[in-house]
């Protein structure tokens, strides 16, 4: 924190660059606000374009790393990504201001839909549009679990885990975190560290 | 306004459970926002969920919705600090060892196996879903042409979904 305002606007390539000071804690909240407000139909790329590419606040090594981290750990990729940028540009204010940003738009949009539909939402043609609605989405759904499967599975027995997860959760009924920890370990000691990982280690 | 804590309680649990995304918390929402705490019904649940879905930002801000029916406006407010606040201290708080645990080999080991473990939590919050949403030949259809659009082309999901709702307007309402 000390040395932020010491160096000028200058981004290195290094992975783990010096920090791009003079970014201010307005500046981080109001370009999460506006990556809120606009990215319909998925944040991540909307993130990439504006925090690398137009801001250059990041490089896409580190964004790509802090993907990573995002979605190891609980908590939507959106937020966990606003956290991470956040508190590498501004410590923990910057954390605070870009997660504030990011949730608000949406979060207001939410707030007014909600009060609507509380009062509407029984209308005939307002149930008819919501049921195709609701049917979109669970094709939504499906579709990211295809491209998930495709680009972060690293072994075909990888299939039997999300079988063993979906098994427990809707049949066994054993609820999330009995899931999550039981079948977790599973997954993880069945790729424990082995020596070719080092040659072919892609997260 | 008596709903406050029991929102707290709810949302900060469904807050960590939320690995690779919000979905995998859906089953768990269904049971306690539906079941357990009858703040809504199911099918309110998954039209505020499909709904989010052509929100802009986090896709999970229908969780303001359900804070706002239980307790007002403090409501929606706690449910969205709740819901946001564990995660974002979390990921606050291990970014800077996860960085530093690049070489330890386990890390890769936890990233692969959590992979599959989470496309699983979504994959069963979708069936969770479908139990509601798919009712019949109609609807089945339209999320396996939303699915095979998104599959094959590349289309905004947001527009997709915005379709969707016309598509059901003409076809299920009724006459």
């Amino acid at each position: 924190m000390s040395e932020m305002s010491a160096k000028p606007a200058l981004q290195t390539a290094g992975p783990a660059s010096v920090v791009p000071s003079g970014v201010s804690i307005l500046q981080i909240f109001l370009e999460f606000l506006i990556i809120g407000a606009t990215s319909f139909g998925g944040v991540v790329p909307y993130l990439r374009g504006s925090l690398v590419t137009k801001r250059k606040w990041i490089n896409d090594k580190e964004f790509v790393e802090m993907l990573s981290i995002s979605q190891s750990l609980p908590g939507l990729n959106a937020t966990n990504m606003a956290v991470l940028v956040g508190e590498k540009l501004c410590g923990w204010m910057g954390a605070i201001a870009g997660l504030l940003g990011i949730c608000l738009p949406g979060g207001l949009l939410m707030f007014a839909v909600g009060i609507f539909y509380h009062h509407h939402g029984d209308h005939a043609w307002i149930t008819a549009a919501l049921k195709g609605v609701a049917a979109a989405a669970v094709g939504l759904l499906l579709s990211t679990v295809v491209s998930l499967s495709k680009k972060s599975l690293s072994s075909k027995f990888d299939f039997v885990f999300i079988a063993l997860t979906v098994i427990c959760v809707n049949r066994l009924h054993l609820g999330v975190p009995r899931t999550l920890v039981a079948v977790g370990i599973l997954a993880i000691l069945f790729h424990y560290p082995r020596k070719e990982q080092k040659a072919s280690a892609t997260p | 306004m008596n709903e406050i804590p029991a929102l707290i309680r709810v949302f900060s649990y469904l807050s960590i459970l939320t690995v690779g995304g919000g979905m995998a918390a859906f089953p768990e929402m269904k049971i306690l926002t539906v079941d357990v705490h009858k703040w809504m019904t199911f099918q309110q649940l998954i039209h505020m969920y499909s709904v989010g879905q052509m929100a802009p930002g986090p896709n999970m801000m229908m969780i303001v919705s359900i804070g706002q029916w239980a307790g007002g406006t403090l409501g929606a407010i706690a449910v969205l600090v709740a819901f946001f606040g564990p995660t974002a201290i979390l990921a606050f708080a291990v970014a800077k060892g996860w960085r530093k645990l690049e070489k330890w080999p386990w890390r890769t080991s936890i990233q692969r196996g959590l992979a599959p473990v989470s496309i699983g939590l979504l994959l069963a919050g979708c069936f969770t879903m479908a139990k509601g949403a798919i009712s019949g030949l109609e609807t089945g259809a339209l999320a396996v042409a939303v699915l095979l659009t998104l599959l094959q082309y590349k289309v905004n999901p947001a527009l997709l979904v915005l379709g969707s709702a016309v598509v059901g307007l003409f076809t299920f309402l009724p006459k």
